[in-house]
């Protein structure tokens, strides 16, 4: 034990002498947190859009300014032909044009019904069906005021309840989603290469020739990533409450208990890739690309899980981060307790054991 | 001229001697382009449902069947409990409850008007706005059919009507991996340049050889083209694979010219070898390097546009894009695949890029000078 405690000390040592990348490990989590937190949203607003006027009259004008005061909508710039719009796409100036026949006020006042074009840059899907959208509620809006709204016999009326998230903010998804990533990649990552490291320049051979067992030299590797995630942990739980406004619904300790135990699947992950390659490079590389990406896309929080190909549902069941995912939504926004999430704990532990036992085969292998 | 190309020799040997990094270069971006945006689909579909009826009316009975006929909805249970619905959503089985109260077919045919409740789950805003929209129009729906069944509406409307037509470009089909994949790989590219790039001088740094390069009468610019080109090579073959397998696993075919999207690329790639450049010269080891140069493609790639529009961001974060080379490739990347825009229309991120280049490059050789 002793000795064990030497070499945390030592990595210890180690971490805190490169001021550098200890400002990075901790200042990696509160960057994501602000980023997600703040700038990146699902919602659509403040597009771009352009008014094609062949109209000009009372009823095209008054839709225009309506769809001008909308904060979905900046309107770029005024048309003049319809061969406009294709240049205004092409030149990503605008995602959506508003086309107005000829005669729309009179066509209105006469025939009871007019025609308003919308015409979309689909090549952002998502975008162009929100958008058209959007601007369809525009013009009925207007619609509905200029027939005054008469209320019509046989009305459902349907009452809306937002669960959980009465507001819809976006950072009550991605808190728990940049928990998972920052967790994940910090301690896989620093984890992998520490140990890889010492294989590189060598001194790995120096300490497998002392009397120290091997294993111990390696969990004494992960010790203080589990601190520093400890310390990441805390400072994303502070900012999602008190900047973002994301509460925790329920148990801390549990959601700590839970974090833990997620630190160290990361953490036997990385353990298991720096035992499965030999340079620092590699152990990057697979750590980089093969988890930054998946983290971020197969965990569920960018994407929803359920309209996956089936293959890649099934795969995101062995990404680590999709159960931790799980468990955080359910711990710290829905106020659940560990009765609704023993199984993704029990699957998280055996992650953990699975992988750090397969971490420790291939270090013996290593040593015959 | 001799001298690089003993460098050029010297560094694509040292490249292709390690098969580990060869294989990742290759098989990593290509095997994530074949996986990444078939799991990129933000189209809501498939919303579990719970329905809560207490009235078991032949309207409800209806408007359920109207429901799950919509395509949206996945029927996932039908109890008379609400609590039993919330324990439904809880475990993550259903995304929405549909609450008809008693007597609801009496009230409405009687009254005039009656209550349905929906109560959605809201942890995923964007999937809960749309979700509820979708059940919306549908409930408008079923309510206009049973108008229709009580009243006679005479032949000519005679309320007012804007008819809104819409269509959609570039992309009628609305298939969400033509625009992913164009941005994946700018992404995969990106982080094959950059990371590579400041890895391999760093190296170069902490096992002690860069020091020997600095004696022998190798000028400084010999070094870093000798760094540059291969890396620069590299990108370029990611790309091309990257394209090749875009048109086959995908049928992405871009609509503007490949000599755009090569020129573009071209460039691109010189501003994020410099990137790395700069990076490696201020840092000391690998490790450092990579932190450093995944923090900086991280927030890159998350304010990129890539995920989400950036249009939608506020202020301070629109402004980090300006001085974002991933948000300018990603841009142009969909814009020239998709829509086929031209040499013409993309010559202002052209010009930017190229600025990054220069800049990034030149920052990078003064602060290497110094350091020799």
């Amino acid at each position: 034990m002793k000795q064990f405690l030497s070499f945390v000390k030592k990595e210890f040592y180690h971490i805190g002498r490169d001021r550098r990348t200890l400002f990075i490990l901790l200042g990696m989590p509160i960057m994501q947190i602000i980023i997600f937190g703040f700038a990146l949203t699902n919602e659509v607003k403040n597009s771009r859009i352009a008014i094609l006027d062949n109209a000009q009259d009372v009823a095209s004008t008054a839709i225009s300014s309506e769809l001008e005061a909308s904060r979905y909508f900046d309107i770029a710039r005024d048309l003049h032909s319809y061969k406009d719009i294709e240049a205004a796409f092409k030149q990503g100036a605008i995602k959506l044009a508003v086309v107005f026949p000829q005669q729309f006020n009179s066509d209105l006042q006469h025939f009871n019904t007019a025609q308003v074009q919308l015409v979309a840059d689909a090549s952002d899907p998502n975008v162009a069906t929100t958008l058209t959208n959007y601007a369809t509620s525009v013009i009925m809006d207007y619609q509905d005021r200029i027939t005054n709204g008469r209320q019509l016999p046989y009305t459902i009326k349907t009452e809306m309840r937002m669960l959980y998230n009465p507001q819809l903010k976006g950072a009550y998804s991605f808190v728990p989603g940049v928990m998972a990533m920052v967790l994940m990649l910090v301690c896989t990552m620093m984890t992998a290469i520490t140990v890889v490291r010492e294989k590189e320049t060598g001194t790995m051979e120096i300490m497998l020739v002392s009397p120290v067992r091997p294993m111990k030299i390696v969990t004494a590797k992960a010790v203080p990533y589990l601190l520093l995630s400890m310390i990441n942990i805390t400072s994303i739980l502070l900012l999602s409450v008190f900047v973002l406004d994301v509460p925790i619904n329920g148990s801390l300790l549990l959601l700590i208990a839970e974090s833990i135990l997620f630190i160290l699947t990361s953490l036997a992950l990385g353990l298991l890739i720096s035992s499965s390659t030999n340079s620092q490079q590699t152990a990057m590389f697979i750590s980089l690309t093969g988890l930054f990406l998946p983290t971020v896309m197969l965990s569920g929080f960018m994407f929803p899980i359920e309209n996956m190909p089936l293959a890649l549902r099934i795969i995101s069941n062995v990404v680590p981060s999709k159960w931790y995912y799980d468990i955080v939504r359910s711990v710290m926004i829905k106020g659940l307790g560990i009765s609704a999430v023993w199984k993704e704990t029990l699957i998280l532990a055996g992650m953990t054991v699975f992988l750090l036992a397969l971490a420790i085969k291939k270090f013996k292998i290593r040593l015959a | 001229m001799r001298t690089l190309k003993f460098l050029l020799q010297k560094e694509f040997r040292q490249i292709f001697r390690d098969p580990a990094i060869l294989r990742i270069l290759f098989v990593m971006p290509l095997v994530q382009l074949m996986i990444l945006p078939r799991a990129a689909d933000y189209e809501v579909k498939n919303i579990k449902l719970s329905v809560v009826d207490h009235d078991h009316s032949d309207y409800s009975r209806q408007l359920v069947s109207k429901i799950t006929a919509s395509g949206y909805f996945i029927l996932n249970n039908y109890t008379s409990s609400y609590k039993d619905a919330m324990h439904e959503v809880e475990k993550d089985h259903a995304d929405l409850i549909l609450e008809i109260p008693a007597s609801f077919e009496k009230t409405l045919v009687k009254e005039d008007e009656a209550p349905l409740f929906m109560a959605v789950n809201a942890i995923n805003g964007a999937k809960a706005g749309l979700g509820s929209a979708y059940l919306r129009a549908i409930i408008q729906d079923f309510n206009r059919e049973i108008r229709m069944e009580w009243i006679q509406f005479p032949r000519f409307n005679p309320e007012l009507n804007v008819a809104v037509t819409s269509s959609n470009w570039f992309n009628p089909s609305l298939n969400y991996r033509y625009f992913m994949v164009p941005g994946i790989l700018v992404v995969l590219v990106t982080m094959v340049g950059a990371f590579l790039t400041s890895l391999n001088i760093v190296k170069e740094k902490e096992i002690g050889t860069i020091e020997q390069i600095n004696v022998t009468p190798i000028r400084k610019y010999h070094f870093i083209l000798g760094k540059l080109i291969p890396f620069w090579v590299l990108g370029m073959v990611v790309l091309s694979l990257g394209l090749i397998l875009a048109r086959f696993a995908y049928n992405v075919i871009p609509a503007g010219s490949l000599l755009t999207i090569y020129v573009f690329a071209a460039v691109y790639l010189l501003a994020v070898l410099g990137l790395g450049l700069l990076l490696s010269t201020y840092t000391a080891n690998q490790q450092q390097a990579m932190l450093l140069s995944f923090f900086i493609i991280m927030v890159f790639i998350l304010l990129g546009g890539l995920y989400t529009s950036i249009d939608s961001m506020p202020a301070w974060a629109q402004a980090v894009t300006k001085v974002n080379p991933v948000a300018y490739f990603v841009e142009v990347m969909r814009m020239v695949i998709l829509k086929g825009s031209s040499l013409a229309d993309i010559k202002h991120q052209l010009l930017i890029v190229f600025g990054f280049a220069v800049l990034l490059n030149g920052w990078a050789i003064i602060s290497y000078k110094k350091r020799a």
